[in-house]
């Protein structure tokens, strides 16, 4: 069965840690990091990669624009 | 096998990344500042309807003064409250152009409320993306025309007394009632779907603008957080219980031959 898999990428330098995509992912999948990145915010990652469908709602709604979005289709056993 | 990871982050997986129309420099804004958003969302269009030459955009005074800086296409920047009647001579000098202005609601509904109107009534061929976040951001918070009853800001701490302050003015749907609006809507950019729906009103602006059949006006509900003193997912909370209630979201006025 084909099944879509999907990953974010973040700029994690130009992530100012607003938290606006953590509500946004219908997975769950994005927390923000305990460490801070050179500017003292603490960034965006994907804490449940696994999740991630590459919907692009993170990506939408993050006003500062750090998030490019990857999908693919995957076959699963 | 599972997939790992690096076999989904390829260049050709990519289905959405930052639009290049928007410069490489750190967005000036805020953390979780929804002028951030809407310049995207802006210039996304832009890119998808490849008018990156043809387009002129005004930049107010207030957070997004430096907008030039950030959207890669022409841009001018007026004085405050201003940015109308900068437009209107732009569009009547190059009817060609896609123009728009970019304004806060100090700069649109206070100082600039007579350049608005009057630029809204003549029916100019331009667009007005205009960013209600109830506050004068840019000054430290100061009450707006804009502000809700009750609401603090920096110059009414007790909260907007509008026996002594009057309402909060509506001037959306003001200019909705003017002969010369071809297009009046009003959307927010905090959760995806609003940001679709937002991104659509802003197509509808772009295209609505090549008919010559007056001003598309497309407010933005957006929050303020640092004016607001909360943090951006609270800000954003308070906007859909507050901020929207009174500005309610949603097209105002659409051509009469359009279904939107
Ligand atoms: C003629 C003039 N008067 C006052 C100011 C001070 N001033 C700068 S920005 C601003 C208000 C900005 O508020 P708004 O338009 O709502 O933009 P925001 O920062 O909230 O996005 C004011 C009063 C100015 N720059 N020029
Ligand atoms: S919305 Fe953007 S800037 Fe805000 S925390 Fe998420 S990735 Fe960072
Ligand atoms: S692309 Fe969708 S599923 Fe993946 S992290 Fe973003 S919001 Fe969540
Ligand atoms: S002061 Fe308010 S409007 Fe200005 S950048 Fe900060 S959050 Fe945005
Ligand atoms: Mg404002």
């Amino acid at each position: 069965m084909a099944k879509v898999r999907g990953a974010i990428v973040v700029d994690v330098e130009k992530c100012k840690g607003c938290g606006v995509c953590v509500p946004a992912c219908p997975q769950d999948v994005i927390q923000l990091a305990k460490e801070v990145n050179g500017k003292g915010y603490h960034y965006a990652y994907m804490h449940v990669p696994e999740e991630c469908t590459g919907c692009t709602n993170c990506a939408i709604v993050c006003p500062d624009g750090v998030i490019t979005v990857y999908r693919v289709k995957a076959e699963t056993v | 096998m599972a997939m790992e990871i690096k076999d989904i982050i390829k260049p050709e997986n990519i289905v959405y990344r930052r639009t290049p129309l928007l410069t490489d420099k750190p967005l000036s804004y805020c953390p979780g500042c929804g002028h951030g958003t809407i310049h995207r969302l802006i210039m996304e269009v832009v890119e998808e309807m490849n008018i990156q030459d043809k387009t002129i955009g005004i930049a107010p005074v207030g957070c997004s003064v430096l907008a030039y800086e950030f959207m890669d296409i022409d841009m001018q920047q007026a004085a405050h409250g201003r940015a109308t009647a900068l437009a209107t001579a732009i569009k009547r000098l190059l009817p060609d152009r896609f123009v728009f202005t970019y304004q806060g609601d100090g700069d649109l509904a206070a100082i600039g409320t007579a350049e608005t109107i009057h630029a809204c009534n003549r029916g100019e061929n331009f667009i007005i993306f205009f960013v209600n976040n109830g506050i004068y951001g840019m000054t430290g918070g100061q009450m707006a025309p804009t502000t809700l009853p009750g609401m603090k800001a920096s110059t009414c701490p007790f909260g907007r007394d509008t026996k002594i302050m009057g309402n909060p003015l509506k001037i959306t749907e003001l200019v909705a009632q003017l002969q010369g609006t071809y297009y009046v809507t009003r959307q927010a950019v905090h959760t995806p779907n609003a940001v679709r729906k937002a991104k659509k009103a802003v197509r509808n602006a772009f295209e609505y603008s090549k008919h010559n059949k007056g001003l598309c006006f497309v407010e933005f509900v957006s929050n303020c957080n640092s004016g607001w003193k909360m943090n951006a997912v609270q800000a954003n909370k308070w906007m859909e219980e507050n901020m929207f209630p009174y500005y309610p979201l949603g097209d105002i006025k659409v051509p009469q031959s359009e279904k939107v």
